[in-house]
């Protein structure tokens, strides 16, 4: 079988993000393999032990989109591929979409695409669902299991955590399939896997490889700000036991009328 | 003339998300600029409650689409349904409540009418006949506004970021009845069923969250039985600590949050976190028990209302953002504060 993973480079998760000038920075933080892709990419090689054949990681960036392409090279998958064009500077995410189903019918006789929930940092959360319409493919998002997924048979059945607890939807492969964290922790790139991927050679491919006309972005984000500044009074509440101090706060809870 | 605003008004087994109606109370205010009235959808099986519903929060229509194929929700139909209709009378704007369903029936719909879609938005403007959305980007660590050329503009509203408006019983309409744009053989897709999720309130909707952290097994008065080894052992303290969490949340109504690290420890599971990587909240009351509050937590939670901490270290971050705090031991706190709200809730 063949499988996609779908990767994106952002900010690590403990980096200090402020807006300086109009303009988004990160200071020296890294960047890093989107942390939801992890468990994309953890998936589609748990599928690949069972399965074999290859997984094959895609990412629509510039330069910078080689690490997160490598970590995951690192992980396991068998190949990478960049997708950089001058006309991609700053995609929505239907451009994106449609970029990576093109991408995704260029390589061809994929049985299934995996994608982390959403990106940290524009939290967007749609381009499965986005990708899975441009290629009339089933999308199954926010999958938490995999009960079943067999390449022969065409099947797929999985559990997605929605708001309401779990939902079991089956369906055929080929499917679209966006993973949650419950899904399991992602490996860590073994020693060997780390060497092979400083040495990967990476094609970039263009929109022309593509043989997609330049898209533009319906989306445009006109001004990015920091949060307003919340004047919060913190209060310590004391007392002269726990008692008196749970009295106290919860005095203050009444107070604020939230309950 | 036709309406310009649309509302998705999402359902579960029957019953309307809430959620639904923040969004026709937006919708009204975007009316209001932009001209026209408001539609509401209701897709689903034997649903037309709902669709009442609809005009009593202030729908000036519903269209109404009533079939087993919609009983449960599916993206396959309800896009191609919500795609049909909006081709056919180009509205303007078309609002969702941001949840599993929305998001997804979003991101479909726009790829069907080639336009650009605007997830989790908590602001809304009108300049120049355009909505400008306002947008908590890196889990609410920024804001962005985003703006849509195209038509209609797609835009998933966060859930509890706009007021639900008052609902008049008197009023009420007769919703336009629409037919399926999908037949059952195709749909590529079956639900097969659901299980409940575990332990009460929803985070995503929850209007108090009382959450725990690495501290929750820190409590040297706990004996753990006999033949545990550490890790084991450590487990169990943080079950009784998470207890606790879960008496007072119980006493106020609340969901129950973690934090990464007591997730990654595997003292409560996935759905409960709260953070960049886990549930982004806006409760009006969040209480903090032993979190310390790296940034990635604070992302989630820093837009709450009312935050309290309980921490036994008084360095710890999460104090900056607490109204309230209290310097110590989360064991004897919590539960007098549990019993002390008991009483002054009357319970």
């Amino acid at each position: 079988m063949k499988s996609v993973v779908c990767v994106k480079h952002v900010p690590d998760t403990a980096a200090k993000v402020v807006v300086e000038d109009g303009e988004v920075t990160w200071g020296d933080a890294p960047l890093v393999i989107n942390p939801w892709d992890e468990y994309a990419v953890e998936t589609a090689l748990l599928q690949q032990e069972t399965h074999g054949g290859d997984v094959v990681v895609v990412s629509v960036g510039d330069e910078n989109a080689k690490e997160a392409l490598k970590h995951a090279l690192a992980m396991g998958c068998s190949e990478a591929i960049l997708i950089k064009d001058p006309n991609l500077s700053e995609p929505d995410s239907l451009v994106v979409s449609h970029v990576l189903a093109a991408a995704i019918r260029k390589i061809g006789e994929v049985d299934a695409v995996f994608l982390g929930k959403q990106a940290i940092d524009g939290d967007v959360g749609v381009t499965a669902a986005q990708t899975a319409r441009v290629l009339d493919w089933p999308a199954f998002t926010l999958v938490s299991a995999i009960t079943e997924f067999d390449p022969g048979s065409r099947k797929i059945r999985v559990e997605r955590s929605i708001e309401e607890g779990r939902q079991i939807l089956e369906g055929e492969l080929p499917a679209v399939i966006s993973v949650v964290k419950d899904i399991g922790e992602p490996r860590y790139p073994s020693f060997m896997g780390i060497r092979k991927a400083s040495r990967a050679n990476i094609p970039e491919w263009t929109l022309d490889d593509l043989n997609i006309e330049p898209l533009s972005s319906a989306v445009a984000w006109p001004e990015v700000m920091n949060p307003p500044i919340r004047e919060i009074t913190n209060e310590i509440i004391e007392g002269d036991s726990p008692q008196d101090i749970a009295d106290r706060l919860a005095d203050k809870i009444m107070e604020e009328k939230v309950l | 003339m036709a309406n310009k605003i649309w509302i998705f008004v999402d359902q579960f087994k029957g019953d309307a998300n809430k959620a639904s109606w923040e969004a026709i109370g937006a919708g009204k205010i975007l009316a209001g600029e932009l001209g026209g009235g408001v539609t509401a959808l209701v897709f689903g099986s034997q649903v037309e409650s709902i669709a009442q519903e609809a005009f009593q929060f202030g729908a000036d229509e519903v269209f109404y689409c009533d079939d087993a194929t919609l009983e449960d929700f599916r993206s396959e139909p309800y896009a191609a349904l919500l795609s049909k209709l909006a081709l056919q009378h180009e509205p303007e704007v078309v609002l969702f409540p941001t949840n599993a369903r929305g998001r997804e029936l979003a991101a479909m719909s726009a790829v069907d009418l080639k336009t650009g879609v605007m997830p989790d938005v908590t602001e809304l403007d009108v300049q120049d006949g355009s909505v400008v959305v306002t947008r908590p980007v890196y889990a609410g660590k920024l804001f962005s506004k985003a703006i849509c050329s195209t038509r209609p503009q797609i835009i998933t509203l966060r859930v509890r970021a706009f007021p639900i408006p008052e609902q008049d019983p008197g009023r009420a309409g007769t919703p336009t009845t629409v037919e399926p744009a999908l037949s059952e053989d195709e749909i590529p897709t079956n639900v097969v069923g659901y299980s409940q999720a575990e332990g009460g309130v929803s985070l995503a909707d929850a209007a108090v969250i009382v959450s725990g952290g690495r501290g929750v097994s820190n409590n040297p008065s706990l004996n753990p039985p006999e033949g545990m080894d550490n890790g084991e052992a450590e487990i169990w303290k943080a079950q009784q600590g998470f207890a606790l969490i879960a008496d007072l949340a119980e006493v106020l109504g609340a969901a129950v949050g973690a934090s990464r690290a007591a997730v990654d420890a595997g003292y409560i599971p996935y759905p409960h976190q709260v953070g960049q990587t886990g549930k982004v909240v806006s409760p009006d009351l969040y209480i903090a028990c032993g979190i310390s509050g790296a940034i990635q937590h604070q992302a989630g939670m820093r837009t709450s209302k009312v935050i309290v901490a309980i921490n036994k270290d008084p360095d710890a971050p999460i104090f900056k953002l607490a109204r309230y705090g209290v310097v110590g031991d989360l064991f004897e706190i919590v539960p007098t504060l549990t019993d002390s709200l008991k009483t002054k809730l009357g319970k």
